[in-house]
């Protein structure tokens, strides 16, 4: 457990600012790391090795002239819906199988300017749609704890590559879920920050104002520090929030005393198993050791996030997803005139999922029902957020379990899409609302299977969301690694 | 109750071709969610406002100053078919 690749960030950097390291050997500790357990995990679509040489040789030359930013020579991953210029984006998805972007989103390219590498870009359930990384059209993603259990979804292979020492870390993206389930299931830490916070531009779009970028890494310092590099206004993305640049790292140690913690209380109930609800209790607990005040908190409509989502987030994919129409990109598939063209074209290059959204979309925003679904969804979500506000009203952070239940079998609910929905339960209503949400590993269930503890703040409490999970992680002190890894070792 | 759906309709102003099983397979699916779905009218009465956007924001506006484009040759490269620096497509209209 000593290689490079499995220290977090802030370790490397340390290492690489005092010289006892370069990235060239951090690269080359990650590749062989990839190369050992990718087979089994399957986390990459594509690998960049050239590039990322390329990168680590030129993070060392900065390394060496003093002008090394945090991410400077760290290797990282990129989920297949984040645009790379030059690189394959295929979404994981038939239909972009051979796409390959002229421009680079937003975080990538900051990550780019200040000497990241990349390593390549992760499995993900087709156009972000699933919770268990089975939706993409080439193959599942196989979580690193248990090779027959999924990672989680829809940024799986994000999840499962830092899970397993194959990323230092990596962004995926959020829309219902998809960083913190998959985090959760995974054994890592899932950040998605408040909406607008990480500017959109070249992630393609799923659901538009849902949509977030997050962050996966093996520490909350570390997640601190890539929010660092990615976050503030962007002018190429119009719900890019007025928000300067800055180091979400300062403060972090500050603590837990005098800050108010609420529990969620309708996050305990039915349909969560038994392991995880023992295991968010102990973080419960040790927050409250750590002199955290704690109460009960209640989200009234939470039962009716999911419907609300179900609605929402279909009705901005149907719309969003009309750009695949075999003309300036993807797939086309020849027919007597146009629309015959592209009703062939979107059957022959969208999966099944992928195709339920758009239908249950369609459906929703067709003339007759859209006032009846997608516009009462809509009124659902303001009562979310007022439900929030008034938690918020007592409490500085909400607690809940990430996830109801830990991994589940690859295959387990492919043909039950409600079961497989009812996932995201807790992590939809922060999508609604817009607000940060973390997940961090508190435990293992009695399978040894990860366990993810989620905290919630009102919009733009980065700090504190973050303060307060460094402060529970450090108490947690989850050190565990998968299995997978101790199998190398021996 | 399961919701009933024209699947043909829909699959139609989706502009998505199902095959028999999709469409059988869909109707049912659809039919499941959208009962779970439609829960939303339970507690969405008629004075609460929607919201789109859970942070909103209006009016975002940026210098109306030319920058340089995507470059012309890089975008078409993606394009299944193309004419003289043009996306190509089917033909659209009717020619009596």
């Amino acid at each position: 457990m000593s290689e490079l690749c499995d220290l977090t960030a802030t370790e490397l950097g340390e290492k690489l600012r005092a010289r006892e390291i370069s990235s060239v050997e951090v690269l080359e500790s990650c590749l062989g790391r990839i190369d050992a357990v990718d087979s089994r995990v399957e986390a990459f679509l594509e690998r960049t090795d050239d590039i990322a040489r390329t990168q680590a040789r030129a993070a060392d030359e900065r390394i060496a002239g003093d002008d090394a930013p945090p991410a400077a020579g760290i290797p990282l991953a990129l989920k297949d819906v984040l645009s790379t210029r030059g690189v394959t984006t295929t979404c994981g998805s038939k239909i972009l199988e051979t796409y390959v972007p002229p421009f680079d989103c937003t975080p990538w390219e900051r990550l780019r300017i200040d000497g990241g590498v990349l390593l390549g870009k992760t499995n993900c359930d087709e156009f972000a749609m699933g919770s268990s990384n089975e939706n993409s059209a080439f193959g599942p993603v196989h979580n690193p704890w248990d090779l027959s259990m999924v990672p989680g979804g829809s940024s799986g292979g994000s999840a499962a590559s830092v899970a397993a020492g194959e990323a230092v870390w990596a962004l995926g993206t959020d829309t219902g879920g998809s960083v913190r389930q998959p985090a959760s299931l995974s054994g890592v830490v899932g950040f998605k920050p408040t909406y607008g916070l990480i500017s959109r531009y070249g992630l393609i779009a799923f659901a538009s104002s849902l949509d977030t970028i997050g962050t996966f890494t093996r520490s909350v310092r570390d997640a601190a520090a890539l929010l660092s590099t990615i976050a503030g206004k962007d002018p190429m993305d119009a719900t890019s929030l007025d928000q300067p640049r800055r180091d979400y790292t300062k403060g972090l140690d500050e603590g837990v005393a005098g800050l108010r913690v609420g529990v969620v209380k309708e996050a305990f109930g039915e349909g969560v198993e038994p392991g995880v609800k023992a295991s968010v209790q102990v973080a419960i607990d040790r927050l409250s050791e750590l002199g955290a005040t704690v109460s009960q908190a209640s989200l009234p409509h939470a039962d009716y996030a999911l419907s609300a989502y179900y609605l929402i987030a279909p009705s901005e994919a149907s719309s969003n997803l009309a750009r695949y129409d075999g003309v300036r990109y993807g797939l086309r598939v020849d027919g007597a005139d146009s629309v015959e063209m592209m009703t062939r074209t979107r059957g022959a290059g969208f999966g099944a999922e992928v195709k339920r959204r758009i239908m249950l979309g369609t459906y929703a925003l067709s003339s007759g029902y859209y006032e009846a679904y997608y516009g009462q969804a809509q009124k659902v979500r303001t009562l979310i957020i007022r439900d929030y506000e008034a938690a918020f009203g007592g409490v500085d952070v909400l607690i809940s379990p990430t996830s109801p239940t830990t991994a589940f079998p690859i295959g387990a609910k492919v043909d039950d899409p409600l079961a497989m929905y009812l996932n995201d339960v807790f992590t939809i209503p922060a999508n609604l609302s817009g607000m940060p949400a973390i997940s961090i590993p508190s435990g293992l269930d009695e399978a040894g299977l990860p366990v993810g503890v989620q905290l919630t703040g009102p919009v733009l409490s980065e700090p504190t969301v973050l303060r307060v999970a460094n402060a529970l992680e450090g108490a947690l002190g989850f050190e565990d690694r998968p299995g997978l890894l101790g199998d190398l070792a021996a | 109750m399961p919701v009933e759906i024209d699947i043909e309709h829909v699959a139609r102003l989706a502009r998505l071709d199902l095959t028999d099983d999709e469409k059988a397979r869909l109707r049912e699916q659809l039919g499941a969610i959208l009962e779970h779905a439609a829960k939303v009218s339970e507690v969405a009465a008629d004075d609460v406002p929607p919201t789109a956007y859970a942070i909103p924001r209006s009016n975002v506006l940026r210098p109306d100053e030319v920058t340089p484009s995507l470059p012309v040759e890089e975008v078409l490269a993606n394009a299944p078919e193309v004419e003289d620096d043009r996306f190509k497509v089917p033909k659209i209209v009717e020619v009596e």
